[in-house]
């Protein structure tokens, strides 16, 4: 039964894979200009610093010669043994630039889910607790705020607020969690939270309506008539249940972190993947761009996957569509 | 949902097109009573208003630099202080609100006019079509929205075109989506198939019959899609990769002030407070209609 609907969603993916590829490789096609000057970072005016033939043979080396899907192609086929090229600026392997970030993306974001879960389980759960009290007006309300304000301006008032006038935190910058835990965590601290509100403001109305929900039901009311403690009602069995739904909510929006994290890296310094993609744009590295963002995508789908497997794990109701 | 418990399903969608009108000032008064929602409404309304009638709004001309009154305090004179070339805070947060409403229509616009045929036809042609179409949606959302506007500018340019196809490229799925789930569950029903027999085409069908009858979640996705695409162009603005300076933008404004956080923190604090306000109207008005059109429906 599991095992089928694995087998099933992973099938959905490989289309899904498919287009996102077609649309990284795109990415140098739409910009306007010459493919070939534009991967040897040559600006139109500058044509003429090459020859002729160097050109000829530059576009030959590149396989722009051939047709669009032949290129695509050995594209694809180089990219799924190791190789996307080298970076415009830096002439190194992309892939490498590519996975010196990625720990440092991974562990913001984790620290920042980590952060988002302890903020939002206990305001909805209190919030649902208190309803229509000033409690849960104010968790409501910090929900709606979260939701709406822009995560580069918090970001920005946190490092005045912190940085500037208290000088508590550091404002920019980063250190291996590993090397240096402390450092990390000083470091870590502001972003973790400008990231974790994004993902706590959804995520607390979220589990607050699942709870009203679930405190509702009869196994929640069998439980208090049986003379179970309170903690044990919410936590054991009304909190379980909301949980399993907010899983969905919890991985998609931690899905999302990964995306949004550029900004936030970017304000923040943080040598991330995020930040590298902005870094490509800002110097027309494009395939330091397409690298970025292919990883991100990719990894974004499976984030989704995993979440639709540990959802169906946890509520073997769920059929695919 | 937040408010007290409000009365039941005041109208869904009925099949026919009678007691429509009925239904509208209903919902409407549902709307009043919901007390956030009303609060959404009006937080709207003033900033379309504000970006209509910006040049009576704004007390400086937004683009005037003064090297002299830079970076300067909230005061009578600039009643929300100055930037870092001495232009009014306040005048550019007034012209802002234009380009805000100007780049979210246009992205609201590409995503809705390319998202409704693309799921009516998915919806009404079935089989290899709507597969492929899904299949296609399916890439679009496998992307982070942030990141594939990211990537289209990155590759377009800045600039307004570019920013509306970036932005709206990312809601076709959820049109397409609600609009392909309207055209089945309708295509199966008596009134359809009656509108057939009389030798209606399915375009006519679909603006007649189909579309009235996903008004509702249409509305409510136009309306959080209002608040993204101005959340989103003043993010791509920030990074400096949306419009170009010297536009009134807010995410440019944010931009533009950040290395003098330290020197004056509330040219920072007034465009990020404006872009919560507006996005949190938005919201509100989205939820608000979200819970008009079905009541027991919370959250997303």
């Amino acid at each position: 039964m599991f095992g089928r609907y694995f087998v099933q969603r992973v099938l959905q993916l490989i289309p899904v894979l498919i287009l996102v590829s077609v649309a990284v490789f795109l990415i140098i096609r739409i910009i306007p200009g010459d493919p070939v000057l534009v991967m040897l970072g040559i600006d139109p005016e500058e044509r003429a610093r090459i020859s002729e033939e160097q050109y000829e043979s530059l576009k030959h080396q590149l396989g722009y010669d051939r047709p669009i899907y032949v290129q695509y192609i050995n594209w694809v086929s180089r990219i799924v043994q190791g190789d996307m090229g080298l970076s415009l600026r830096s002439r190194r392997p992309i892939f490498d630039v590519i996975f010196e970030r990625y720990p440092a993306t991974l562990y913001l974001a984790l620290t920042a889910l980590l952060t988002g879960v302890l903020i939002a389980i206990p305001t909805g759960v209190i919030a649902a607790m208190r309803q229509n009290t000033s409690v849960d007006y104010a968790a409501m309300g910090f929900a709606l705020w979260g939701i709406a304000v822009p995560n580069f301006w918090l970001a920005l008032m946190l490092i005045v607020l912190f940085s500037l006038k208290l000088g508590w935190l550091p404002s920019i910058g980063y250190a291996s969690p590993f090397e240096n835990p402390w450092l990390f965590l000083q470091h870590v601290f502001l972003p973790a939270i400008v990231m974790g509100t994004d993902l706590a403001a959804p995520l607390t109305r979220y589990i607050r309506a699942e709870m009203l929900e679930q405190l509702t039901q009869d196994y929640v009311r069998t439980a208090w008539a049986k003379g179970l403690p309170a903690r044990m009602v919410i936590v054991r069995h009304a909190l379980k249940n909301s949980l399993i739904a907010a899983v969905t909510v919890i991985g998609l929006q931690t899905a999302r972190l990964l995306g949004g994290s550029t900004i936030v890296e970017t304000v923040f310094s943080w040598p991330g993947v995020g930040r590298l993609l902005i870094e490509g744009i800002y110097s027309r590295d494009y395939p330091i761009v397409q690298g970025a963002v292919l990883l991100i995508a990719v990894t974004f789908v499976f984030i989704n996957l995993f979440v639709d497997m540990v959802y169906k794990w946890l509520d073997p109701r769920i059929k695919l569509e | 949902m937040e408010q007290e418990a409000l009365p039941g399903p005041v109208w869904t969608a009925t099949d026919s097109a009678n007691g429509r009108f009925a239904g509208f000032l209903a919902a409407c008064r549902v709307i009043a009573r919901n007390r956030l929602a009303l609060v959404g409404v009006i937080i709207v309304a003033i900033w379309l208003l504000t970006a209509l009638l910006a040049p009576y709004l704004a007390t400086h001309d937004a683009y005037e630099i003064s090297i002299a009154t830079r970076l300067q305090d909230p005061s009578s004179s600039h009643w929300l202080g100055t930037d870092y070339l001495g232009r009014d805070t306040y005048s550019r947060i007034v012209y802002g609100a234009r380009t805000a409403f100007l780049v979210a229509i246009g992205a609201v616009f590409i995503g809705a006019v390319l998202g409704i045929p693309i799921g009516a036809i998915s919806g009404f042609a079935g089989r290899w079509v709507d597969a492929a179409l899904m299949r296609l949606m399916d890439a679009i959302i496998a992307f982070p929205g942030r990141l594939l506007a990211i990537a289209l500018v990155a590759s377009l340019g800045g600039g307004l075109f570019p920013l509306y196809i970036a932005l709206g490229v990312n809601s076709i799925p959820s049109y397409a989506r609600i609009v392909r789930g309207a055209v089945l569950s309708q295509k199966e029903k008596e009134y359809v198939e009656a509108a057939r027999m009389t030798g209606e085409s399915d375009f006519s069908i679909l603006f007649f019959q189909v579309l009235p009858n996903c008004l509702s979640p249409l509305l409510v996705r136009l309306s959080l899609d209002f608040g993204n695409a101005i959340l989103a162009e003043s993010s791509l603005s920030f990074l400096g990769l949306g419009l170009p300076p010297p536009t009134a933008s807010w995410g440019l404004m944010l931009k533009e002030v950040t290395p003098f956080l330290q020197l004056q923190p509330m040219a920072a604090f007034f465009p990020g407070m404006t872009i919560s306000l507006i996005i949190l109207g938005f919201n509100l008005l989205g939820d608000g209609l979200r819970d008009v059109f079905d009541p027991r429906q919370y959250d997303r």
